[in-house]
Protein backbone atom coordinates (compact mmCIF):
# COMPACT_ATOMS: atom_id res chain seq x y z
CA UNK A 1 0.00 0.00 0.00
CA UNK A 2 3.02 2.33 0.58
CA UNK A 3 3.88 4.50 -2.78
CA UNK A 4 7.41 5.29 -3.59
CA UNK A 5 7.08 9.00 -4.83
CA UNK A 6 9.96 10.24 -6.31
CA UNK A 7 10.73 14.18 -4.98
CA UNK A 8 13.28 16.44 -6.65
CA UNK A 9 14.84 19.88 -5.21
CA UNK A 10 14.23 22.65 -8.64
CA UNK A 11 16.02 25.67 -8.43
CA UNK A 12 13.85 27.85 -9.36
CA UNK A 13 15.39 28.48 -12.95
CA UNK A 14 14.13 28.22 -16.54
CA UNK A 15 14.43 24.72 -18.39
CA UNK A 16 14.81 22.51 -15.10
CA UNK A 17 11.50 20.90 -15.54
CA UNK A 18 12.18 19.88 -19.20
CA UNK A 19 15.27 18.46 -18.01
CA UNK A 20 13.53 16.13 -15.48
CA UNK A 21 11.27 15.33 -17.84
CA UNK A 22 13.43 15.07 -20.56
CA UNK A 23 15.95 12.43 -18.44
CA UNK A 24 12.60 10.47 -17.54
CA UNK A 25 11.73 10.23 -21.21
CA UNK A 26 15.02 8.96 -22.35
CA UNK A 27 14.76 6.15 -19.78
CA UNK A 28 10.93 5.14 -20.95
CA UNK A 29 9.87 5.87 -17.45
CA UNK A 30 6.81 7.15 -17.36
CA UNK A 31 4.75 9.98 -14.83
CA UNK A 32 1.59 9.14 -14.30
CA UNK A 33 0.88 12.45 -11.18
CA UNK A 34 2.81 15.22 -10.09
CA UNK A 35 2.82 18.41 -7.91
CA UNK A 36 5.05 20.95 -7.75
CA UNK A 37 5.47 23.40 -4.24
CA UNK A 38 6.98 26.23 -5.02
CA UNK A 39 8.80 29.03 -2.73
CA UNK A 40 10.34 32.58 -3.85
CA UNK A 41 13.58 30.22 -4.73
CA UNK A 42 13.32 27.09 -5.19
CA UNK A 43 10.57 23.97 -5.80
CA UNK A 44 9.78 20.43 -4.97
CA UNK A 45 8.80 18.38 -7.99
CA UNK A 46 6.75 15.62 -6.65
CA UNK A 47 6.14 13.09 -8.76
CA UNK A 48 4.49 9.23 -9.69
CA UNK A 49 6.71 7.08 -11.95
CA UNK A 50 6.68 4.13 -13.40
CA UNK A 51 10.12 3.11 -11.93
CA UNK A 52 10.92 5.19 -8.82
CA UNK A 53 14.15 3.23 -7.98
CA UNK A 54 15.65 3.26 -11.61
CA UNK A 55 14.66 7.20 -11.97
CA UNK A 56 15.50 8.04 -8.53
CA UNK A 57 19.60 6.56 -10.21
CA UNK A 58 18.77 8.70 -12.77
CA UNK A 59 18.56 12.20 -11.51
CA UNK A 60 21.09 11.70 -8.67
CA UNK A 61 23.36 10.47 -11.61
CA UNK A 62 22.79 13.70 -13.33
CA UNK A 63 23.15 15.72 -10.01
CA UNK A 64 19.92 16.11 -8.87
CA UNK A 65 19.04 16.61 -5.14
CA UNK A 66 16.32 14.13 -5.32
CA UNK A 67 14.86 11.00 -3.02
CA UNK A 68 12.10 8.43 -2.76
CA UNK A 69 8.78 9.86 -0.35
CA UNK A 70 6.64 7.25 1.30
CA UNK A 71 3.19 8.49 0.18
CA UNK A 72 -0.44 6.52 -0.12
CA UNK A 73 -3.06 7.00 -3.06
CA UNK A 74 -6.96 6.73 -2.23
CA UNK A 75 -9.32 5.71 -3.86
CA UNK A 76 -12.37 8.13 -4.06
CA UNK A 77 -15.45 7.86 -6.18
CA UNK A 78 -15.56 10.94 -8.62
CA UNK A 79 -18.57 12.40 -7.42
CA UNK A 80 -19.35 15.12 -4.65
CA UNK A 81 -18.62 15.06 -1.23
CA UNK A 82 -16.62 11.74 -1.37
CA UNK A 83 -13.16 13.84 -0.19
CA UNK A 84 -15.06 15.45 2.54
CA UNK A 85 -15.70 11.97 3.89
CA UNK A 86 -12.17 10.96 3.38
CA UNK A 87 -10.96 13.91 5.01
CA UNK A 88 -13.13 13.69 8.15
CA UNK A 89 -11.76 10.17 8.74
CA UNK A 90 -8.46 11.41 8.55
CA UNK A 91 -9.14 13.90 10.62
CA UNK A 92 -11.20 12.02 13.22
CA UNK A 93 -8.26 9.46 13.55
CA UNK A 94 -5.45 12.30 13.95
CA UNK A 95 -4.06 11.41 10.86
CA UNK A 96 -1.65 14.82 10.32
CA UNK A 97 -1.02 15.58 6.63
CA UNK A 98 2.00 17.06 5.42
CA UNK A 99 0.51 17.70 1.85
CA UNK A 100 -1.50 16.22 -0.95
CA UNK A 101 -2.46 16.34 -4.59
CA UNK A 102 -5.10 14.25 -6.73
CA UNK A 103 -5.97 13.11 -10.09
CA UNK A 104 -8.17 11.31 -11.65
CA UNK A 105 -9.13 8.35 -13.66
CA UNK A 106 -13.11 8.34 -15.27
CA UNK A 107 -15.09 6.79 -12.18
CA UNK A 108 -12.40 7.47 -9.53
CA UNK A 109 -10.38 10.27 -8.15
CA UNK A 110 -7.60 9.61 -6.67
CA UNK A 111 -5.49 11.30 -3.91
CA UNK A 112 -1.88 10.72 -2.90
CA UNK A 113 -1.33 11.67 0.44
CA UNK A 114 1.90 12.53 2.24
CA UNK A 115 1.15 11.79 5.93
CA UNK A 116 3.28 12.56 8.65
CA UNK A 117 2.89 8.87 10.00
CA UNK A 118 2.26 6.80 6.56
CA UNK A 119 1.35 3.11 8.55
CA UNK A 120 -0.62 4.92 10.95
CA UNK A 121 -2.87 6.59 8.18
CA UNK A 122 -3.14 2.95 6.10
CA UNK A 123 -4.38 1.17 9.24
CA UNK A 124 -6.92 4.37 10.32
CA UNK A 125 -7.87 4.25 6.60
CA UNK A 126 -8.54 0.63 5.98
CA UNK A 127 -10.13 0.27 9.85
CA UNK A 128 -13.15 2.65 7.87
CA UNK A 129 -12.72 0.23 4.70
CA UNK A 130 -11.58 3.35 2.11
CA UNK A 131 -9.90 1.91 -0.67
CA UNK A 132 -6.39 1.86 -1.03
CA UNK A 133 -4.46 1.57 -4.18
CA UNK A 134 -1.44 -0.91 -4.95
CA UNK A 135 1.92 0.68 -5.51
CA UNK A 136 2.13 -2.00 -8.39
CA UNK A 137 -1.26 -1.05 -10.14
CA UNK A 138 -0.23 3.19 -9.60
CA UNK A 139 3.30 2.44 -11.43
CA UNK A 140 1.93 1.06 -14.37
CA UNK A 141 -1.10 3.63 -15.05
CA UNK B 1 45.34 73.55 11.00
CA UNK B 2 48.16 71.55 11.82
CA UNK B 3 47.94 69.87 15.24
CA UNK B 4 51.51 69.40 16.28
CA UNK B 5 53.61 70.48 13.91
CA UNK B 6 57.13 69.42 15.37
CA UNK B 7 55.95 65.93 13.93
CA UNK B 8 53.21 66.40 11.14
CA UNK B 9 56.17 68.67 9.45
CA UNK B 10 59.63 67.06 10.80
CA UNK B 11 62.44 66.23 8.06
CA UNK B 12 63.26 62.52 7.48
CA UNK B 13 66.30 62.94 9.40
CA UNK B 14 64.65 64.07 12.63
CA UNK B 15 61.05 61.00 12.35
CA UNK B 16 64.06 58.56 11.59
CA UNK B 17 66.02 59.07 14.89
CA UNK B 18 62.64 59.05 16.91
CA UNK B 19 61.40 56.28 15.37
CA UNK B 20 64.75 54.67 15.97
CA UNK B 21 64.42 55.43 19.50
CA UNK B 22 60.97 54.03 20.07
CA UNK B 23 61.11 50.67 17.88
CA UNK B 24 64.23 49.81 19.92
CA UNK B 25 62.50 49.91 23.10
CA UNK B 26 59.64 48.39 21.96
CA UNK B 27 61.59 45.53 20.30
CA UNK B 28 62.69 44.78 23.61
CA UNK B 29 59.65 45.23 25.38
CA UNK B 30 57.77 43.04 23.04
CA UNK B 31 60.67 39.85 23.09
CA UNK B 32 60.43 40.18 26.93
CA UNK B 33 56.91 40.32 27.07
CA UNK B 34 55.32 38.16 24.21
CA UNK B 35 56.08 34.52 24.22
CA UNK B 36 54.92 33.88 20.58
CA UNK B 37 57.27 36.57 19.15
CA UNK B 38 60.41 35.71 20.83
CA UNK B 39 60.51 32.53 19.83
CA UNK B 40 59.77 34.17 16.00
CA UNK B 41 62.72 36.49 16.84
CA UNK B 42 64.85 33.24 17.98
CA UNK B 43 64.24 31.26 15.27
CA UNK B 44 65.52 33.84 12.84
CA UNK B 45 68.39 33.86 15.37
CA UNK B 46 67.76 37.81 16.61
CA UNK B 47 68.07 39.41 19.32
CA UNK B 48 66.88 42.79 20.48
CA UNK B 49 70.42 44.08 20.23
CA UNK B 50 70.56 42.92 16.60
CA UNK B 51 67.81 46.51 15.93
CA UNK B 52 69.76 49.22 16.21
CA UNK B 53 67.71 51.79 14.20
CA UNK B 54 64.74 51.77 11.74
CA UNK B 55 66.78 50.49 9.08
CA UNK B 56 67.11 47.62 10.79
CA UNK B 57 63.70 46.84 10.70
CA UNK B 58 62.97 44.34 7.95
CA UNK B 59 65.32 41.92 9.95
CA UNK B 60 62.46 41.82 12.11
CA UNK B 61 59.50 38.61 11.64
CA UNK B 62 56.22 39.70 11.25
CA UNK B 63 53.04 39.33 13.40
CA UNK B 64 49.80 38.14 11.46
CA UNK B 65 46.16 37.92 12.80
CA UNK B 66 46.49 34.28 13.73
CA UNK B 67 48.90 35.37 16.37
CA UNK B 68 46.45 37.26 17.85
CA UNK B 69 43.80 34.90 17.35
CA UNK B 70 46.13 31.78 18.33
CA UNK B 71 46.85 33.78 21.70
CA UNK B 72 42.95 34.48 22.53
CA UNK B 73 42.12 37.00 24.34
CA UNK B 74 44.93 38.42 26.29
CA UNK B 75 48.05 36.78 25.62
CA UNK B 76 49.45 39.84 23.27
CA UNK B 77 49.13 41.71 25.76
CA UNK B 78 52.53 43.33 27.65
CA UNK B 79 51.15 45.06 30.92
CA UNK B 80 49.22 43.53 33.57
CA UNK B 81 45.43 43.98 33.11
CA UNK B 82 45.78 46.46 35.84
CA UNK B 83 47.44 49.09 33.33
CA UNK B 84 44.51 47.88 30.88
CA UNK B 85 41.54 50.59 31.09
CA UNK B 86 39.83 49.75 27.44
CA UNK B 87 39.21 46.65 25.20
CA UNK B 88 38.22 46.46 21.55
CA UNK B 89 37.31 43.77 19.47
CA UNK B 90 36.80 43.27 15.64
CA UNK B 91 35.24 40.24 14.24
CA UNK B 92 38.09 37.33 13.71
CA UNK B 93 37.89 34.41 11.37
CA UNK B 94 36.39 31.48 13.29
CA UNK B 95 33.91 33.80 15.44
CA UNK B 96 36.53 34.72 17.68
CA UNK B 97 37.06 38.02 17.60
CA UNK B 98 40.54 39.77 17.86
CA UNK B 99 41.13 41.53 21.18
CA UNK B 100 43.42 44.70 21.98
CA UNK B 101 43.65 46.54 24.93
CA UNK B 102 44.59 50.31 25.62
CA UNK B 103 46.27 51.74 28.83
CA UNK B 104 45.81 55.17 29.88
CA UNK B 105 49.07 56.34 27.82
CA UNK B 106 47.27 54.24 24.96
CA UNK B 107 44.53 55.81 24.93
CA UNK B 108 45.78 59.70 24.90
CA UNK B 109 48.01 58.46 22.19
CA UNK B 110 45.05 57.48 20.29
CA UNK B 111 43.40 60.65 20.97
CA UNK B 112 46.42 62.72 19.38
CA UNK B 113 46.01 60.69 16.21
CA UNK B 114 42.45 60.74 15.93
CA UNK B 115 43.24 64.94 16.91
CA UNK B 116 45.56 65.59 14.39
CA UNK B 117 43.51 63.35 11.25
CA UNK B 118 40.48 65.72 12.67
CA UNK B 119 42.73 68.83 11.79
CA UNK B 120 43.91 67.68 8.51
CA UNK B 121 40.43 67.00 7.34
CA UNK B 122 39.90 70.73 8.32
CA UNK B 123 37.95 70.09 11.90
CA UNK B 124 38.45 72.91 14.70
CA UNK B 125 37.14 73.78 17.70
CA UNK B 126 33.85 75.65 16.93
CA UNK B 127 33.03 72.64 15.09
CA UNK B 128 30.01 70.27 16.28
CA UNK B 129 30.85 66.99 15.40
CA UNK B 130 28.26 63.70 14.60
CA UNK B 131 29.60 60.80 15.34
CA UNK B 132 27.68 58.17 13.44
CA UNK B 133 30.09 55.42 13.90
CA UNK B 134 29.06 52.16 15.98
CA UNK B 135 30.30 52.68 19.76
CA UNK B 136 30.81 50.01 21.31
CA UNK B 137 33.70 46.70 20.82
CA UNK B 138 34.11 48.64 17.36
CA UNK B 139 37.04 51.61 17.32
CA UNK B 140 35.24 54.12 15.13
CA UNK B 141 32.64 55.67 17.75
CA UNK B 142 35.18 56.22 20.64
CA UNK B 143 37.99 56.49 18.56
CA UNK B 144 36.62 59.69 16.74
CA UNK B 145 34.98 60.68 20.09
CA UNK B 146 38.61 61.57 22.00
CA UNK B 147 39.83 62.92 19.45
CA UNK B 148 37.57 65.52 19.05
CA UNK B 149 36.96 65.89 22.24
CA UNK B 150 40.98 66.63 22.76
CA UNK B 151 40.71 68.75 19.75
CA UNK B 152 38.09 70.77 21.85
CA UNK B 153 35.09 70.63 19.53
CA UNK B 154 32.07 69.72 20.85
CA UNK B 155 30.99 65.71 20.12
CA UNK B 156 27.43 64.63 19.36
CA UNK B 157 27.48 60.70 20.19
CA UNK B 158 24.79 59.77 18.66
CA UNK B 159 26.23 56.32 16.70
CA UNK B 160 25.05 54.38 14.40
CA UNK B 161 21.65 54.00 12.26
CA UNK B 162 18.34 55.87 13.06
CA UNK B 163 18.55 57.97 10.00
CA UNK B 164 15.80 60.32 11.18
CA UNK B 165 17.42 61.28 14.07
CA UNK B 166 20.43 61.75 12.53
CA UNK B 167 18.76 64.51 10.05
CA UNK B 168 17.00 65.84 12.63
CA UNK B 169 20.17 66.54 14.75
CA UNK B 170 21.57 68.00 11.82
CA UNK B 171 19.32 70.21 11.62
CA UNK B 172 18.71 71.11 15.21
CA UNK B 173 22.47 71.31 16.69
CA UNK B 174 24.05 72.41 12.93
CA UNK B 175 26.33 69.73 12.28
CA UNK B 176 29.52 70.64 11.17
CA UNK B 177 30.89 67.62 10.46
CA UNK B 178 29.55 63.75 10.01
CA UNK B 179 31.95 60.85 11.25
CA UNK B 180 30.45 57.51 9.26
CA UNK B 181 31.39 54.69 7.03
CA UNK B 182 31.06 56.23 3.52
CA UNK B 183 28.37 53.97 2.62
CA UNK B 184 25.96 55.23 5.64
CA UNK B 185 26.77 58.76 3.99
CA UNK B 186 25.55 57.92 0.98
CA UNK B 187 21.94 56.25 2.60
CA UNK B 188 22.20 59.73 4.98
CA UNK B 189 22.19 61.43 1.09
CA UNK B 190 19.63 59.59 -0.06
CA UNK B 191 17.27 60.13 2.95
CA UNK B 192 17.73 63.64 2.71
CA UNK B 193 16.40 63.45 -0.73
CA UNK B 194 13.21 61.42 -0.10
CA UNK B 195 12.57 64.07 2.79
CA UNK B 196 12.76 66.72 0.25
CA UNK B 197 15.90 68.50 2.44
CA UNK B 198 18.29 70.40 0.46
CA UNK B 199 21.57 69.86 2.03
CA UNK B 200 22.25 73.70 1.52
CA UNK B 201 19.72 74.03 4.68
CA UNK B 202 22.21 72.09 6.59
CA UNK B 203 25.68 73.25 7.99
CA UNK B 204 27.67 70.22 7.17
CA UNK B 205 31.08 71.11 5.25
CA UNK B 206 33.31 68.32 6.27
CA UNK B 207 32.45 64.31 6.13
CA UNK B 208 34.96 62.09 7.42
CA UNK B 209 34.57 58.60 6.45
CA UNK B 210 36.53 55.33 6.93
CA UNK B 211 36.00 51.63 8.06
CA UNK B 212 35.45 50.10 4.47
CA UNK B 213 36.63 50.81 1.09
CA UNK B 214 35.39 53.10 -0.85
CA UNK B 215 36.41 54.80 -4.84
CA UNK B 216 36.92 58.08 -5.97
CA UNK B 217 33.77 58.00 -7.78
CA UNK B 218 32.14 56.98 -4.63
CA UNK B 219 33.79 60.33 -3.08
CA UNK B 220 33.06 62.54 -5.95
CA UNK B 221 29.27 61.46 -5.26
CA UNK B 222 28.91 62.43 -1.36
CA UNK B 223 30.06 65.63 -1.61
CA UNK B 224 27.75 65.89 -4.57
CA UNK B 225 24.89 65.19 -2.81
CA UNK B 226 25.60 66.57 0.45
CA UNK B 227 27.74 69.39 -0.66
CA UNK B 228 30.47 68.41 1.45
CA UNK B 229 34.30 67.95 1.21
CA UNK B 230 34.86 63.79 1.92
CA UNK B 231 38.26 62.86 3.65
CA UNK B 232 39.28 59.45 3.77
CA UNK B 233 40.21 57.98 7.48
CA UNK B 234 42.42 54.82 7.96
CA UNK B 235 42.95 52.38 10.83
CA UNK B 236 42.82 49.21 12.19
CA UNK B 237 41.81 47.93 15.61
CA UNK B 238 44.96 46.06 15.71
CA UNK B 239 47.27 49.04 15.48
CA UNK B 240 45.17 51.37 17.27
CA UNK B 241 42.03 51.93 15.32
CA UNK B 242 40.76 55.02 13.33
CA UNK B 243 43.38 57.86 12.78
CA UNK B 244 46.34 55.72 11.96
CA UNK B 245 46.64 57.63 8.90
CA UNK B 246 44.04 60.06 7.62
CA UNK B 247 43.77 62.93 4.81
CA UNK B 248 44.30 66.30 4.49
CA UNK B 249 42.36 68.92 2.87
CA UNK B 250 44.56 68.42 -0.20
CA UNK B 251 42.97 64.46 -0.49
CA UNK B 252 46.36 63.64 -2.33
CA UNK B 253 46.67 60.22 0.12
CA UNK B 254 45.91 60.15 3.99
CA UNK B 255 49.23 61.06 6.24
CA UNK B 256 50.26 58.42 7.98
CA UNK B 257 50.91 59.00 11.96
CA UNK B 258 54.48 57.47 11.30
CA UNK B 259 56.27 58.31 14.98
CA UNK B 260 53.59 55.95 16.73
CA UNK B 261 53.09 53.72 13.67
CA UNK B 262 55.95 52.73 10.74
CA UNK B 263 54.52 51.85 7.91
CA UNK B 264 56.44 49.39 5.24
CA UNK B 265 55.10 48.11 2.27
CA UNK B 266 56.27 43.98 1.24
CA UNK B 267 55.29 42.05 -1.22
CA UNK B 268 52.89 39.44 0.16
CA UNK B 269 54.53 36.68 -1.99
CA UNK B 270 57.91 36.93 -1.31
CA UNK B 271 57.19 39.10 2.00
CA UNK B 272 60.44 41.19 0.88
CA UNK B 273 60.29 45.05 1.22
CA UNK B 274 59.22 46.51 -2.59
CA UNK B 275 60.89 49.48 -3.96
CA UNK B 276 60.42 52.89 -2.90
CA UNK B 277 56.58 53.72 -4.51
CA UNK B 278 55.28 50.14 -5.46
CA UNK B 279 52.33 48.94 -4.50
CA UNK B 280 52.22 45.97 -2.05
CA UNK B 281 50.67 44.75 1.37
CA UNK B 282 51.03 47.23 4.06
CA UNK B 283 52.56 46.36 7.12
CA UNK B 284 52.57 48.46 10.67
CA UNK B 285 54.88 48.63 13.71
CA UNK B 286 53.42 50.47 16.05
CA UNK B 287 56.30 51.93 18.79
CA UNK B 288 54.36 53.31 21.18
CA UNK B 289 51.91 51.43 21.68
CA UNK B 290 51.73 49.83 25.88
CA UNK B 291 49.03 47.42 25.77
CA UNK B 292 49.26 45.41 22.87
CA UNK B 293 52.48 46.53 21.00
CA UNK B 294 52.98 44.75 17.27
CA UNK B 295 55.86 44.89 14.97
CA UNK B 296 55.34 44.46 11.64
CA UNK B 297 52.15 43.68 11.71
CA UNK B 298 50.40 42.66 8.00
CA UNK B 299 47.19 44.07 7.48
CA UNK B 300 46.87 42.70 4.32
CA UNK B 301 45.72 46.13 2.46
CA UNK B 302 47.53 46.99 -0.29
CA UNK B 303 48.34 50.61 -1.17
CA UNK B 304 51.68 52.14 -1.92
CA UNK B 305 53.92 55.01 -0.14
CA UNK B 306 54.40 58.29 -1.16
CA UNK B 307 57.08 60.13 0.47
CA UNK B 308 56.87 63.62 -1.04
CA UNK B 309 55.86 66.73 1.11
CA UNK B 310 52.39 67.30 0.86
CA UNK B 311 50.91 70.93 -0.17
CA UNK B 312 49.29 71.12 3.12
CA UNK B 313 52.48 71.34 4.71
CA UNK B 314 53.22 67.50 6.33
CA UNK B 315 56.33 65.69 5.74
CA UNK B 316 54.22 62.52 7.28
CA UNK B 317 54.49 59.89 4.56
CA UNK B 318 51.09 59.35 2.82
CA UNK B 319 49.70 55.79 2.17
CA UNK B 320 47.14 55.78 -1.35
CA UNK B 321 43.87 54.61 -0.31
CA UNK B 322 43.51 50.85 -0.39
CA UNK B 323 43.19 48.71 -3.69
CA UNK B 324 42.38 45.51 -2.16
CA UNK B 325 43.54 43.06 0.54
CA UNK B 326 46.28 40.43 0.09
CA UNK B 327 43.97 37.92 1.25
CA UNK B 328 39.96 37.20 0.59
CA UNK B 329 39.02 39.22 3.60
CA UNK B 330 35.81 40.91 2.58
CA UNK B 331 34.16 44.52 4.20
CA UNK B 332 30.85 44.28 4.24
CA UNK B 333 28.93 47.49 5.74
CA UNK B 334 32.30 47.92 8.11
CA UNK B 335 32.31 44.48 9.31
CA UNK B 336 35.30 41.97 8.33
CA UNK B 337 33.91 38.81 6.58
CA UNK B 338 36.42 36.17 5.66
CA UNK B 339 34.96 33.61 4.04
CA UNK B 340 36.39 30.77 5.50
CA UNK B 341 34.42 32.10 8.41
CA UNK B 342 31.41 30.85 7.09
CA UNK B 343 32.85 27.97 5.72
CA UNK B 344 33.53 26.90 9.09
CA UNK B 345 29.68 27.65 10.04
CA UNK B 346 29.15 25.57 7.70
CA UNK B 347 30.87 22.50 8.07
CA UNK B 348 29.98 22.97 11.99
CA UNK B 349 26.47 22.08 10.68
CA UNK B 350 25.53 18.37 9.81
CA UNK B 351 23.40 19.20 7.84
CA UNK B 352 25.36 20.37 4.94
CA UNK B 353 28.47 20.65 3.21
CA UNK B 354 30.93 23.78 2.88
CA UNK B 355 29.99 24.41 -0.56
CA UNK B 356 28.62 27.60 -1.18
CA UNK B 357 28.97 31.23 -2.80
CA UNK B 358 28.77 34.58 -1.77
CA UNK B 359 27.58 37.77 -3.75
CA UNK B 360 27.90 40.95 -2.74
CA UNK B 361 25.50 43.75 -3.79
CA UNK B 362 24.97 47.03 -3.18
CA UNK B 363 21.76 47.98 -3.28
CA UNK B 364 20.83 51.80 -3.27
CA UNK B 365 23.96 52.71 -0.65
CA UNK B 366 23.79 49.78 1.62
CA UNK B 367 25.90 46.09 0.85
CA UNK B 368 23.51 42.91 0.71
CA UNK B 369 25.63 39.52 1.47
CA UNK B 370 23.53 36.94 0.07
CA UNK B 371 24.86 33.11 0.70
CA UNK B 372 24.27 30.40 -1.46
CA UNK B 373 24.25 27.22 -0.20
CA UNK B 374 23.98 23.71 -2.02
CA UNK B 375 21.35 20.93 -0.98
CA UNK B 376 22.67 17.62 -0.35
CA UNK B 377 21.33 14.76 -0.86
CA UNK B 378 21.55 13.94 3.03
CA UNK B 379 19.62 16.85 4.00
CA UNK B 380 16.62 17.12 1.13
CA UNK B 381 13.26 16.77 2.46
CA UNK B 382 10.20 17.32 0.58
CA UNK B 383 8.55 19.42 2.62
CA UNK B 384 8.84 22.80 2.17
CA UNK B 385 9.17 23.41 6.10
CA UNK B 386 12.28 21.52 6.35
CA UNK B 387 13.79 23.14 3.95
CA UNK B 388 12.83 26.55 5.24
CA UNK B 389 13.73 25.42 8.57
CA UNK B 390 17.49 24.31 6.77
CA UNK B 391 17.07 28.03 5.83
CA UNK B 392 16.47 29.86 9.01
CA UNK B 393 19.15 27.99 10.96
CA UNK B 394 21.85 28.60 8.76
CA UNK B 395 20.90 32.35 8.40
CA UNK B 396 20.83 31.99 12.07
CA UNK B 397 23.86 30.49 12.39
CA UNK B 398 25.90 32.86 10.13
CA UNK B 399 24.36 36.37 11.08
CA UNK B 400 25.35 35.20 14.91
CA UNK B 401 28.91 34.80 13.84
CA UNK B 402 29.29 37.92 11.09
CA UNK B 403 27.09 40.08 12.49
CA UNK B 404 25.43 41.38 10.07
CA UNK B 405 22.03 39.97 7.92
CA UNK B 406 22.54 37.47 5.67
CA UNK B 407 20.14 36.02 2.77
CA UNK B 408 20.36 32.20 2.38
CA UNK B 409 19.36 31.02 -0.91
CA UNK B 410 19.26 27.06 -1.21
CA UNK B 411 20.54 26.28 -4.71
CA UNK B 412 21.04 22.74 -6.49
CA UNK B 413 24.33 20.44 -6.10
CA UNK B 414 26.79 21.18 -7.70
CA UNK B 415 25.73 24.49 -9.26
CA UNK B 416 28.48 26.08 -7.60
CA UNK B 417 31.43 26.38 -10.08
CA UNK B 418 34.34 24.39 -8.79
CA UNK B 419 37.78 24.82 -10.60
CA UNK B 420 40.63 23.12 -10.72
CA UNK B 421 41.76 22.56 -6.54
CA UNK B 422 39.83 26.24 -5.61
CA UNK B 423 36.19 26.53 -5.87
CA UNK B 424 35.06 30.12 -6.96
CA UNK B 425 33.71 31.33 -2.95
CA UNK B 426 32.77 34.99 -3.98
CA UNK B 427 30.59 37.74 -6.68
CA UNK B 428 31.82 41.02 -5.48
CA UNK B 429 29.09 42.61 -7.85
CA UNK B 430 29.51 46.04 -6.22
CA UNK B 431 31.27 48.93 -7.90
CA UNK B 432 33.65 50.36 -5.42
Amino acid sequence: MIIKQLSVFLENKSGRLNEVSGLLAEAGINMSAFSIADTSDFGILRVIVSDPERALAILREKQFSASLTEVVCLICPNEPGALARALDILSNEGIQIEYMYAFSIEKSANIIIRPANVQKCINALNMHQMELMKASDLYKL
Amino acid sequence: MIWNEKIECASRDFMNEIQSERLIATVKRVYHNIPYYRKKMQEKGLTPDDIKSVADLSKLPFTTKTDLRDSYPFGSFTVPMSEIVRIHASSGTTGRPTVVGYTRNDISMWSENVTRALCMAGVHQNDMVQIAYGYGLFTGGLGLHYGTENLGASVIPISGGNTKKQIQLMQDFGSTVLCCTPSYALYIAEALEEMNISPDSLKLRVGIFGAEPWSENMRKEIEAKLHIKAIDIYGLSEIVGPGVSCECEEQAGMHVNEDHFIPEIINPETLEPVAPGEVGELVFSTITKEGIPLLRYRTRDLTRLIYDKCKCGRTLVRMEKCKGRSDDMLIIRGVNVFPSQIESILLEMSETEPHYLLIIDREGTLDTLKVQVEVQEQFFSDEIKELQNLTKKIKHNLESTLGISVTVQLVEPKTIERTAGKAKRVIDNRQI
